[in-house]
């Protein structure tokens, strides 16, 4: 062990400690909202940071995700054939761009990750209203970069996990008897900056779109 | 003499231009954060919570410690502890040395402007590139932050424009801020692609799961910790809490406060390095832990509430004196009400120790604080320790005092106590009042003299016919 951290503990250790009382440390706001209230609240929360969320169901959501697409000139879509959204996209292959999966490690494909997709679709783990979240947990189907490095994410939110709060979903989901993945993300809009002069401007690192396609 | 603060200071208030910029800008703020929080209660709810969190993690430091290090290093992730920002750029150093790395890409970490380190890095023969883009912007013009949240507010549009034009002269002049962020993106996104060492701060370190979180707008940080095959984290040793759970309340009181947003684009969670099976992020993930005056704040009762701080900035965006002088005045890396009361603890009275005049003490920064920092009672306690004598945690404690002054006011204080020395005394001052000068130093510089009375309280007290008690 370092001898900083040894010197550091000792400091730490040879002082009497306050006693915290710790009450309304777990606190969680309550709002009675309903499944309606929660779409209706998250949508207003992702629109007001200029994301797109589109009200589909499961027999819809597939011609739409090609409409937008078609809409938005792409030439290729970067998804995984493994996920349930996946595997409905490959059997339609015929009506969508050209569709690409993170099949091997980045190192083999950087280039082309960076330079060559036009946008990407993910699933996620469910959604926040109170803040209008998406909550994903990149894996090896899907994997970290996906939300990240494409100018355009496609993120599919199943209703049915759409939590009020971020303290309510870490509950439902049991984040902490799952133990936590390499990386636990919360996405709220497109990537976005107002380091210049204060003024509000998309798309500086992350994906300047962020379309969230709900089921 | 004038210290360089006092220059400073009389720069920047020289300055029109700059003052109503700060000035929109901070309006700008206040207005956001006080539209997230319409529900009084349940605002001071919020920041009892987050300040129960904080006080609690704090109290239990040395423990949370050693299991956020247990659980890291369970994880695969390496952590490193440094007592000083030397040590803390050595480390680092190793690390880049270890992979040949001859340059890192940075996301945005106040932590390590603390540590001084793209400047060390630069006499090593090491380039650290910054790549928030505030960051990036104050980097291209040689500058350090002016604020700990938006570091490049202090330049407007035009002068942005002016300095890309300046620095990448194929790109055509523009102050469309689009197309001046786009240009930013272009350069750093190939940066980013090739950069061997990626480097982040840390918004909380989480003890129980061994979670480092990373809370930003841009993505910027999750670009250094996911991209480069090697992620350093540098961070204080008071960012950890105790459980998962004290991150939610954290997490929706921090952005509020910080520029009114509702939340950030991203909150950024991670807890490994690349596993096996995984096809991207690093292979390599470190953790570097800075004491550099931590500690000894933590000795004291009293001033270890200065450790609660979550680094929103509010208390700075509120701050009449910081709006007025703008944050290069400070000198410090945080400047405004927090960086008034955490630099004198950190490097000494004698050296930051004036920044505790640099306040009206109109209460603003502890009212707004999410973690209820009593910030004017730590900056009284602080000029107090400037100059009184006893033993004091406080580096430097007495370093202030100035022998006359502590004479004049024994003297004041013995005379005040004792009635017959005290009324001659005021007769006396009522006596001579016509030879007090016109000009009294800084004081009479934009005021005019304060005159003596005629009559002394006690003798218009009794003209008037009060008595005694
Ligand atoms: S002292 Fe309080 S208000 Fe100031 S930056 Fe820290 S947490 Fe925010």
């Amino acid at each position: 062990m370092s001898e900083a951290r040894s010197h550091i503990f000792q400091r730490l250790r040879a002082v009497p400690r306050p006693e915290v009382d710790t009450t309304g440390r777990d606190y969680i706001p309550i709002y009675q909202w309903d499944k309606a209230e929660r779409i209706k609240r998250f949508t207003e929360r992702m629109q007001a940071v200029r994301a797109e969320v589109h009200h589909c169901d499961r027999s819809s959501w597939l011609s739409k995700v090609a409409e937008l697409c078609r809409v938005k000139g792409l030439t290729n879509l970067l998804v995984s054939p493994t996920t349930e959204w996946g595997q409905a996209l490959y059997q339609q292959a015929e009506s969508l761009p050209s569709l690409t999966g993170y099949d091997q490690p980045i190192e083999a494909w950087k280039q082309e990750m960076f330079y060559g997709i036009d946008a990407s679709l993910t699933s996620t783990l469910g959604g926040i209203a109170e803040t209008g979240s998406l909550i994903l947990w990149p894996n090896s189907d899907e994997p970290r970069m996906m939300s990240l490095v494409p100018p355009v994410h496609f993120a599919i939110l199943d209703t049915e996990q759409l939590y009020t709060t971020f303290a309510e979903a870490v509950q439902a989901q049991d984040w902490l008897a799952q133990g936590m993945p390499t990386n636990a993300l919360l996405i709220s809009g497109p990537s976005k900056s107002a380091d210049i002069a204060q003024v509000l401007a998309y798309g500086v690192h992350g994906p300047k779109e962020l379309v969230v396609i709900l089921v | 003499m004038k210290t360089e603060f006092r220059i400073q200071v009389d720069q920047a208030l020289g300055k029109q231009d700059v003052r109503a910029h700060f000035r929109k800008a901070m309006d700008t703020l206040m207005t956001n954060r006080r539209n997230q929080f319409p529900d009084n209660a349940e605002l001071q709810r919020l920041r009892d919570q987050a300040q129960v969190i904080r006080a609690n993690a704090l109290s239990k430091l040395p423990e949370l410690l050693e299991q956020l290090e247990a659980n890291l290093t369970q994880n695969g992730i390496h952590v490193h502890w440094a007592e000083t920002t030397d040590e803390a750029n050595d480390i680092v150093l190793k690390i880049m040395q270890k992979h040949n790395a001859t340059w890192m890409i940075k996301g945005k970490s106040m932590v390590s402007e603390e540590m001084g380190l793209n400047h060390f890095l630069e006499s090593k023969g090491i380039e650290a590139l910054e790549s928030d883009l505030g960051e990036f912007i104050i980097q291209l013009d040689g500058e350090t932050p002016s604020h700990i949240i938006m570091p490049a507010i202090h330049k407007s549009k035009e002068q942005i424009a002016k300095l890309f034009n300046e620095k990448f002269p194929d790109i055509p002049y523009t102050e469309d801020v689009d197309t001046l962020t786009r240009t930013a993106r272009d350069i750093l996104r190939e940066k980013f692609y090739n950069a061997p060492v990626g480097l982040s701060g840390v918004n909380f370190a989480v003890a129980e799961t061994g979670t480092l979180c990373l809370v930003e707008n841009e993505g910027n940080g999750r670009m250094s910790t996911t991209i480069p095959p090697v992620h350093i984290a540098v961070t204080g040793i008071e960012k950890v809490v105790e459980k998962f759970s004290d991150i939610p309340p954290l997490l929706s009181i921090l952005p509020r406060s910080a520029t009114g947003q509702p939340i950030t684009t991203y909150f950024n969670m991670i807890s490994s390095p690349r596993k096996q099976g995984e096809k991207d992020g690093p292979e390599e993930v470190h953790l570097v832990l800075l004491d550099n005056g931590r500690s000894r704040i933590y000795s004291d009762p009293e001033l270890l509430a200065t450790l609660r701080c979550i680094r929103c900035g509010a208390c700075i965006n509120h701050c009449p004196v910081y709006v007025r002088i703008g944050g290069h005045s400070y000198g410090t890396v945080y400047p405004g009400p927090i960086g008034t009361i955490l630099e004198p603890q950190k490097s000494g009275l004698s050296v930051h120790g004036e920044l505790v005049q640099a306040s009206s003490l109109c209460g603003a920064c502890g009212e707004v604080c999410p973690v209820r920092i009593p910030i004017p009672n730590i900056i009284n306690r602080l000029r107090y320790e400037g100059v009184h004598q006893e033993e004091s945690s406080v580096l430097d404690a007495g370093s202030k005092r100035k022998p006359m002054e502590a004479i004049t006011w024994k003297a004041w204080s013995w005379a005040a106590t004792h009635p017959s020395m005290y009324n001659l005394g005021s007769n006396l001052a009522t006596q001579v009042r016509k030879l007090v000068p016109n000009h009294l130093g800084a004081w009479t510089s934009v005021r005019t003299a304060p005159a003596i009375a005629d009559k002394t309280l006690h003798q218009q007290l009794k003209a008037l016919g009060v008595d005694h008690e």
